[in-house]
């Protein structure tokens, strides 16, 4: 199969890219900077860029003819959907911009270009409001109730997807919820570099149940929905390795795999939330070039519980995690050692 | 007054407005019929699901007539018209749903008619006969809707096919006066302004259902009660409650409640027991006029039960399960009934003589003369009170001496009134007293209710008003008690009391007044076989406390078990600190003390105490409760010389009822060196179904692997094999942690575990449904007797041993199938740093995550999560994956055995702490 990967500079995207390759897929990556995926194609370009979708999934472009078809251009099969703007902060026009308008374009061009399968990477706060999640299924997408500009942006753009699922074009959902692995800027390097300067505080008492979603396990399960998006399409589906844990235990392992002291102090649950979104008002005003250290988000993620009913996401996608949280943990240690 | 009279202008009838919830409008119709009352033809609006039926190409075979009570209407029934409809469409049997409004009431016409129980019979006839019901009809009625469907049920014979009730009354005793409430509502002046100018009627019924009912659910029980002029129909309901032979409808009341004995089919009645009006003692005088009827008593449920609880299903299942006969014999023929359980042969003696409960007790049973075996000898001594009132030392009493007090206590009793059949409630401590009242007691046929005293307060009082006693014979506390409590019942006292005393507790007279009145006279027949004996209420362990019904057979086989399996009978010496086991005693022929304990607490049973009695009779057979044992062993260092020789002497020690572990057995065998120790599995359903020895234990346990394909369920505690007559089966456990119906014969499958046997219980006291599920798929077994679903999970091994993993509740349902708690608990428990722990489910049934709560050696200053180091280990041991490992000071268990943990309180714990909820103690 001929599949366009977006984003697969980001860890899961290239995660999924390298896993497609090694199955025998021909893969083309498509992104602002390179993949660095062995035996993929990069083309260079933002979903923000009708033009560039249009060039790559189509053909021809329909704003200046003087650009032929785009050499990778013959027929692709299918489309796994990443590339988003992921952030906790950020103007909210360019969420919009990112997640709603360059998931209308990507869907646009694909159904035109003849794309029969379409995987929409998504987020399973696209869905709740951030209160407790105890062994739920994947909820209706639903921006109302989403919180933030990232969820809320997601949202929409699930729906836009889901709604564009017809026959001979089968449009997946799959939400992964707390990606994490070697190599991983975000979560875990954050977390293990707030840990060794001692600034990583537990939020609550840290039994809230966490479900987690290791690299490997995230990327095998997008390329089986792909696999099955003419059987399950039109559904959304969470992802996770099914092993909730408590969050004081998670970060401890994550801590331990990083070579840092595992948090010692706690911040009351409800103290965390409200300077979250004190601070996020005041990101707001002077956006910086890094992440605020706390939102209202995030504080609600790690200090309730957040696990997921995933029998349906097993059997749909004839899918089960091959790497469990301990042998996620010990694959972490070798990757810091290694560095 | 301007109370409407016939004459008053006639209101237009319209149907109830749209989205009432859970109403179904198809339903609705308005049925035009002529009032034989003025013989005009009026409106009803009546729900009736026939139509609806007849649109889906079913025919119903009969019809189930509903007749609502005042003030509702027949939105009542919308769930029963509702479930019938949605089974028949679904391919059950189809039963059209037919519930009018009364007249006057709901949506049916306001005629100014002022009507009375008569018209309200005769008008209800005239409508079935306008719909052209010929029958089957089940009758189901509520409140006074039960009256007039009674009326109807009686008038109309030949189509009748069923009777079932809800809360209702058919008799008013002249003597008793009616219930206070209703004597308020029926006071000159009130009744018309709290009936009718204001809804306080209305509001006052709405407002005692548990739980309270939904706002719009309320709203639809007012839609037709809006103004004084709609409501004049809930004040003539009220002033035509017969409150004396001289009111109009007296006459038409007593003719239902006598013309109801002779109404012969199956009856079913539900009943919510904090009701008011209707109480139980209502419920007494229809079980007495239909002795045919299935009861069910839903605890905690009310007057208004038909929204306390779901009677649909209910109601429907008992339909399925009568035979399709009944509908058009008139029902008398196959009569399905939960108290029909299979009748046993009696057990008798090797030349077919039946020896009763009373034996052995001279001067009440005549000794045939082919009958060989043992008797025990009049005079030698039967029972020691170690502690008897007045405190002074042990007092003991021979044969001779038990038989006569039990013969002239029986012969009194009888000549008091005590009857076959009455239930006698007995408040007394275990010692002579309690014997001799008790035997007395069976002797006449009389029900003896034993409610421990370790239920509570609380939970002896529902089990005591529930049984509905006759009598009560109370020591002075309980009486004290059963008199501020309102317990109903005739009152006897155990001391003669001083009159002040006795006429303050309500107490007719003392047992020794009673045994001297009866002294010289005849006594009445001896009860048959099949007749109940004993209703014995469970721990409440184990859910809310259940009375359990035994006849003289079962008692019998189980005095049977007992002697014979542990060589219990005359000449021997028996301890028992176990209740019922210790009311066997004197059955068994056996020489009997009762330890010096509080039988409130076994806990506090001594090691001293327990030697002391072994002592005063010599006892080789020592029967402790579970829970007794921690203490005895704790306090066994203080035990004098003479108590461990006392104590060297006992050759076998039995611990009944929940599972004791190894550890605390080892210690206990030391104690009584030369005995073999048993602790034999059962319930207040079975005492003794299997038997094992410690060194049993031992055994199985060494050699327990952990197959690889058994991880989720497995292993557990052994109980060894089953006992003489005792039949054990497997009901599997699905996929989805609900269990197959026919249970099988397998070894090595979990799943409930199902037992038979000729000593184990009768019945459930008026708990149809928990009877029905309690047999649930055993009808096919066939067997010697009636089986009995334990709630227990577990299974039975290659060598025919049964294991228990757990409590059916306490299955925990994961995404991968269904868990047992027990085994991975031990293994958790084997941990050097842990003391106890429990497995428990967090998360929604079916993809449940298992979570770990443990007990440390060295015991946790807080509940918290366990450290790494005890996390690692636990996970490791658990064999299982865990979610979590929680550290708690102390475990939850059960009050009265204090070993029971209590894994349903511990899961929502777990489930609020690991959802990100305060960190509280369990």
């Amino acid at each position: 199969m001929k599949v366009l990967v977006t984003g697969a500079s980001g860890l899961l995207g290239g995660a999924v890219a390298a896993d497609l390759v090694a199955r025998g897929h021909e893969v083309v990556c498509f992104q602002r900077t390179r993949s660095g995926v062995a035996g993929a194609v990069d083309v260079l370009g933002s979903v923000t860029d009708p033009a560039a979708v249009e060039r790559l999934l189509v053909g021809a472009d329909q704003t200046d003819g003087a650009y032929g078809r785009s050499d990778h251009a013959s027929t692709f099969d299918g489309v796994v959907h990443l590339a988003a703007k992921v952030s906790l902060a950020g103007a909210p026009d360019e969420f919009v911009a990112v997640n709603v308008e360059g998931t209308r374009t990507l869907l646009d061009a694909a159904r035109r270009g003849g794309v029969r399968r379409f995987v929409f990477v998504s987020s399973p706060s696209v869905a709740h409001s951030g209160s407790s999640l105890v062994g739920e299924d994947a909820g209706p997408a639903d921006p109302l109730r989403a919180h933030g500009d990232y969820a809320r942006t997601k949202a929409r753009a699930e729906l836009l997807a889901l709604a564009a699922d017809a026959p001979g074009f089968s449009v997946v959902a799959v939400r992964p919820h707390l990606v994490w692995g070697p190599g991983d800027t975000q979560l875990v390097a954050r977390i293990v570099e707030r840990a060794r300067r001692g600034r990583l505080p537990l939020l609550g008492h840290g039994a809230a149940l966490i479900d987690t979603t290791y690299i490997d396990n995230a990327a095998t399960a997008i390329t089986a929905a792909l696999g099955r998006a003419e059987i399950v399409h039109g559904n959304s589906y969470v992802v996770t390795n099914g092993e909730p844990r408590p969050v004081a235990e998670l970060l401890a392992g994550i801590c331990r795999a990083g070579g840092a002291e595992p948090p010692a102090w706690s911040v009351p649950a409800g103290v965390a939330r409200a300077a979250g979104a004190a601070i996020e008002s005041v990101w707001a005003i002077r956006p910086g070039e890094d992440e605020p250290p706390m939102t209202r988000f995030l504080a609600e993620q790690l200090s309730t519980a957040h696990w997921f009913d995933q029998r349906r996401t097993r059997l749909d996608l004839a899918w089960t995690p091959g790497v469990t949280l301990d042998e996620g943990f010990a694959r972490l240690a070798d990757s810091y050692r290694t560095i | 007054m301007t109370s409407p009279r016939p004459g008053a202008p006639r209101t237009a009838t319209s149907p109830p407005p749209a989205g009432l919830p859970g109403l179904d409008p198809r339903f609705s119709r308005i049925v035009g019929a002529t009032d034989p009352v003025s013989g005009d033809r009026v409106s009803w609006h009546v729900l009736d699901t026939g139509r609806v039926l007849e649109q889906a190409g079913i025919s119903p075979v009969g019809t189930i007539l509903a007749v609502h009570g005042n003030p509702t209407w027949s939105y009542l029934w919308r769930s029963v018209a509702a479930l019938a409809t949605e089974r028949a469409v679904a391919g059950g049997r189809a039963w059209r749903v037919v519930a009018p409004d009364q007249l006057e009431m709901g949506f049916s016409e306001r005629t100014g008619v002022r009507r009375g129980l008569p018209d309200r019979v005769r008008e209800l006839g005239a409508l079935t006969d306008e719909l052209g019901i010929t029958g089957p009809v089940v009758t189901l009625g509520h409140d006074w809707g039960g009256v007039v469907s009674m009326g109807w049920a009686v008038d109309h014979p030949d189509r009748l096919a069923a009777v079932t009730l809800l809360n209702t009354a058919i008799h008013q005793d002249p003597a008793r006066s009616i219930p206070a409430p209703l004597r308020l509502a029926l006071l000159p002046g009130v009744l018309e302004l709290s009936t009718q100018l204001t809804p306080a009627f209305l509001e006052t019924t709405l407002s005692i259902a548990h739980p309270r009912l939904e706002t719009q659910v309320a709203e639809a029980y007012r839609a037709p009660y809006r103004s004084p002029a709609r409501r004049a129909g809930i004040r003539d309901f009220v002033a035509d409650i017969p409150v004396d032979p001289g009111h109009a409808s007296f006459a038409e009341l007593d003719r239902i409640a006598e013309s109801l004995r002779s109404v012969d089919v199956p009856a079913l009645m539900m009943w919510g027991p904090r009701d008011p009006i209707f109480g139980d003692r209502y419920l007494d005088d229809l079980t007495d006029r239909l002795p045919q009827a299935d009861v069910h008593r839903f605890e905690g449920a009310g007057h208004l039960l038909a929204e306390d609880v779901d009677i649909a299903d209910p109601l429907l299942d008992w339909l399925d399960g009568l035979e399709p006969g009944d509908h058009s014999e008139g029902g008398a023929a196959g009569r399905v009934s939960a108290r029909g359980s299979a009748s046993i042969a009696a057990p008798v003696a090797g030349d077919g003589t039946r020896r009763p409960l009373w034996h052995h007790l001279p001067g009440l049973a005549a000794k045939t003369s082919t009958d060989e075996r043992p008797t025990a000898d009049p005079g030698e001594i039967a029972v020691v009170e170690m502690v008897p009132r007045g405190g002074a030392g042990p007092r003991s009493l021979t044969w001779e001496r038990l038989g006569s007090r039990v013969r002239d206590l029986a012969a009194g009793l009888a000549a008091r009134g005590m009857r076959r059949g009455d239930r006698v409630s007995l408040l007394v401590p275990p010692g002579a007293d309690l014997t001799a009242a008790l035997y007395a007691c069976v002797r006449l046929g009389a029900i003896v209710v034993v409610a421990d005293a370790g239920l509570g307060v609380k939970g002896l009082t529902r089990a005591v008003r529930g049984a509905q006693p006759d009598w009560i014979i109370g020591a002075l506390p309980g009486l004290a008690a059963s008199r501020a409590l309102g317990w109903p019942g005739v009152r006897l006292s155990t001391v003669t009391l001083p009159a002040a005393t006795r006429v303050a507790l309500g107490v007719e007279a003392s047992l020794s007044q009673v045994a001297e009145s009866g002294r010289g006279s005849h006594l009445p027949a001896e009860p048959a076989p099949d007749d109940v004996a004993a209703i014995l209420f469970t721990s409440g362990s184990t859910g809310p406390a259940k009375g359990v019904v035994y006849t003289h057979a079962r008692l019998e086989a189980m005095r049977d078990l007992l002697g014979s399996r542990y060589g219990v009978g005359p000449g021997v010496g028996l301890v028992a600190g176990f209740a019922p086991f210790a009311l066997l005693g004197p059955a068994l022929g056996a020489r009997t003390a009762t330890p010096d304990m509080d039988v409130t607490a076994p806990r506090t049973l001594t090691a001293e105490a327990v030697a002391d009695a072994v002592s005063a009779v010599d006892a080789e057979v020592l029967f402790l409760s579970p829970a007794a044992i921690a203490n005895v062993v704790a306090t066994a260092t203080d035990l004098p010389d003479w108590g461990r020789e006392a104590l060297g002497g006992v050759r076998l020690m039995l611990s009944a009822g929940a599972p004791v572990p190894v550890e605390l057995l080892d210690r206990a065998a030391e104690l009584v060196p030369s005995a073999s120790l048993h602790t034999p599995y059962g319930m207040t359903e079975g005492l003794l179904l299997t038997d094992i020895t410690l060194d049993e234990i031992h055994d199985a346990t060494a050699h327990l692997e952990v197959s690889s394909d058994r991880i989720l369920t497995g292993g557990g505690v052994c109980v060894g094999r089953p006992a003489e007559g005792v039949v054990v089966r497997i009901a599997p456990l699905r996929a989805d942690g609900s269990v197959e119906t026919l249970p099988v014969e397998v070894a090595d499958v979990t799943g409930e575990i199902v037992v038979s046997a000729p000593h184990i219980k009768a019945h459930y006291d008026r708990l149809h449904l928990t009877d029905a599920r309690a047999t649930l798929g055993t009808e096919s077994l066939g067997g010697p007797t009636t089986w009995h679903r334990t709630g227990d999970v577990g299974h039975v091994d290659a060598q025919g041993r049964l294991w228990v993993e757990g409590r059916l509740p306490h299955v925990i349902v994961t995404a991968g199938g269904p868990v047992t708690p027990v085994a991975p608990e031990l293994r958790i428990g084997a941990l050097p740093t842990v003391d106890r722990a429990a497995v428990v489910g967090v998360g929604p049934v079916g993809t449940q995550v298992l979570v770990a709560v443990v007990e440390t050696v060295s015991t946790a200053l807080r509940v918290g999560l366990a450290d790494a180091e005890l996390a690692s280990a636990v996970r490791g041991a658990a064999g299982l994956p865990l979610a979590a490992v929680l550290v708690v000071p102390v475990l939850p268990t059960d009050i009265r055995h204090n070993s029971k943990i209590e894994r349903l309180r511990l899961a929502e714990w777990a489930e609020g702490v690991l959802a990100g909820g305060r960190m509280t103690a369990p």
